[in-house]
């Protein structure tokens, strides 16, 4: 049992670290695209808001018949977990980014430094722990609702959950829950940490 | 005095909304150009043409005697030293840092860049010592400004401009800032575009004081000849003068 355990853990945390590196990939890139570019936001923010209001258990259910991400097995899974990240990841970023003191990015512009410029050395640091925010609840969420991958054969702590579901056995469905819950507290807490070191950095 | 910004026939218009009409105006090595003016008349607006943050509809800008438009907007901008009311400064740099921003951006070595700094700190009156390692965050409203000038004087811009640089600091910070503003000048000989709505203000630095009203200029005139004026807005400023505050 113990060594499923462990094994299963180390899954899971592959399916969590999977999917955050790729919503980072997606997310960060794109909240500072969408954050110069109004038009674009209201639509983007606006799918991804729906995305995330999807049940868990429903998003699978409609990402299986779908060609390339659907079918059963790890990618889907990572997929739909993606879908989920993506919202907290854009959204803080973006908050960040806009919540930049107008009179800092007036004078950055006035001084003559470069839109590239700006962004690197003014809007991203500044932006950097909402940012972690945003990542913080993107790992947290992911971490909880990675247990439901494993309805659809993404592997991961959730094969216990539903194992204990379908044997009537509550020390099955521990055996995942105990795990994932405490690495979803250990998670909070250190980017919690990280997230107050970067605030006190930057000056808040 | 050769000029060093032409403005001809310049007119702005924002969302639908005229803010510049024609404005003309020279400015001469050395002078210091008050813009004067209500709220919303137009003197922000005037700045910011200027400097290429505000496009113009209409009319041209010459600085150092090319077109704003055959500019490079980068350098042009390095060139004019810019100050706002709440200082812009980084939250996230030192003070060393945000005072040195042009000379790095414009590639000099860390030695030179510091150096620098500690000169500009020194000539606003905040030692270096002191004050090189600060945050923004642990400054009082006047010690911003000092170093928001500090910044933009940095790159050493033949121009620079200044939009209500001391509008939110206590009478006595500003009394204060003003005065020193005028040994500043005196010292390095700039040229500069201030922008105020405190006519007492406008008297005390302007050489020459250009009032708006209405994205217009009303009147061109040194403070003595100003106080004289019949203008009727002129008057309507000299007035908040007299009463009792």
């Amino acid at each position: 049992m113990a060594a499923e355990i462990l094994a299963l853990s180390i899954e899971h945390i592959e399916l969590v670290l999977l999917t955050l590196g790729i919503a980072a990939a997606i997310g960060l890139p794109g909240a500072v695209v969408l954050a110069r570019r109004v038009r674009w936001r209201r639509p983007v923010v606006g799918f991804v808001n729906i995305a995330q209001t999807v049940p868990s258990l429903a998003m699978f259910g409609f990402l299986l018949p779908l060609p390339l991400v659907g079918g059963i097995g790890k990618h889907t899974a990572v997929v739909a977990l993606t879908l989920y990240a993506l919202l907290p990841i854009v959204r803080n970023t973006l908050v960040g980014l806009l919540g930049v003191d107008a009179g800092v990015r007036e004078s950055a512009v006035a001084m003559g430094m470069t839109p590239r410029q700006i962004l690197w050395q003014v809007e991203l640091p500044l932006a950097v722990p909402s940012i972690v925010a945003g990542l913080r609840l993107a790992t947290v969420a992911t971490i909880g609702t990675a247990t439901i991958a494993a309805a659809i054969g993404g592997g991961g702590l959730g094969v216990f959950i539903f194992r204990g579901i379908s044997m009537y056995d509550k020390w099955t469905v521990l055996a995942g829950a105990v795990p994932a819950a405490a690495m979803a507290l250990a998670a909070d807490e250190a980017l919690g940490w990280v997230e107050h070191k970067l605030s006190v950095g930057a000056g808040k | 005095m050769d000029p060093i910004l032409e403005i001809d026939g310049l007119s702005c218009r924002i969302g639908g909304r005229e803010v510049l009409r024609q404005i003309d105006l020279t400015v001469a090595e050395g002078e210091t150009v008050v813009l004067l003016g209500r709220s919303g008349s137009g003197k922000t607006t005037l700045l910011k043409c200027v400097n290429g943050m505000s496009p113009a509809t209409e009319g041209e800008v010459r600085f150092e005697g090319q077109r704003a438009a055959d500019w490079d907007l980068i350098r042009m901008r390095r060139r004019m030293g810019y100050v706002i009311q709440e200082g812009g400064l980084f939250p996230h740099w030192t003070v060393a840092r945000n005072v040195g921003l042009v000379p790095r951006l414009e590639g000099r070595s860390e030695a030179a860049t510091s150096r620098r700094v500690d000169e500009l700190l020194e000539s606003v009156g905040m030692p270096p010592g002191e004050f090189r390692g600060r945050y923004p965050r642990q400054l009082s409203g006047g010690q911003k400004q000092r170093v928001g000038i500090a910044r933009a004087l940095a790159g050493d811009p033949p121009l620079l401009l200044l939009d209500e640089p001391f509008a939110a600091l206590d009478p006595i910070t500003r009394f204060d800032l003003q005065r020193q503003f005028l040994e500043l000048r005196q010292k390095l000989r700039k040229t500069a575009l201030f922008v105020t709505h405190d006519v007492r203000e406008a008297l005390m630095l302007a050489s020459r004081i250009v009032l708006l009203r209405e994205g217009r200029v009303e009147l061109a005139a040194a403070p003595a000849e100003f106080v004289a004026a019949e203008s009727a807005e002129a008057q309507a400023f000299l007035g908040s003068l007299r009463e009792p505050s």
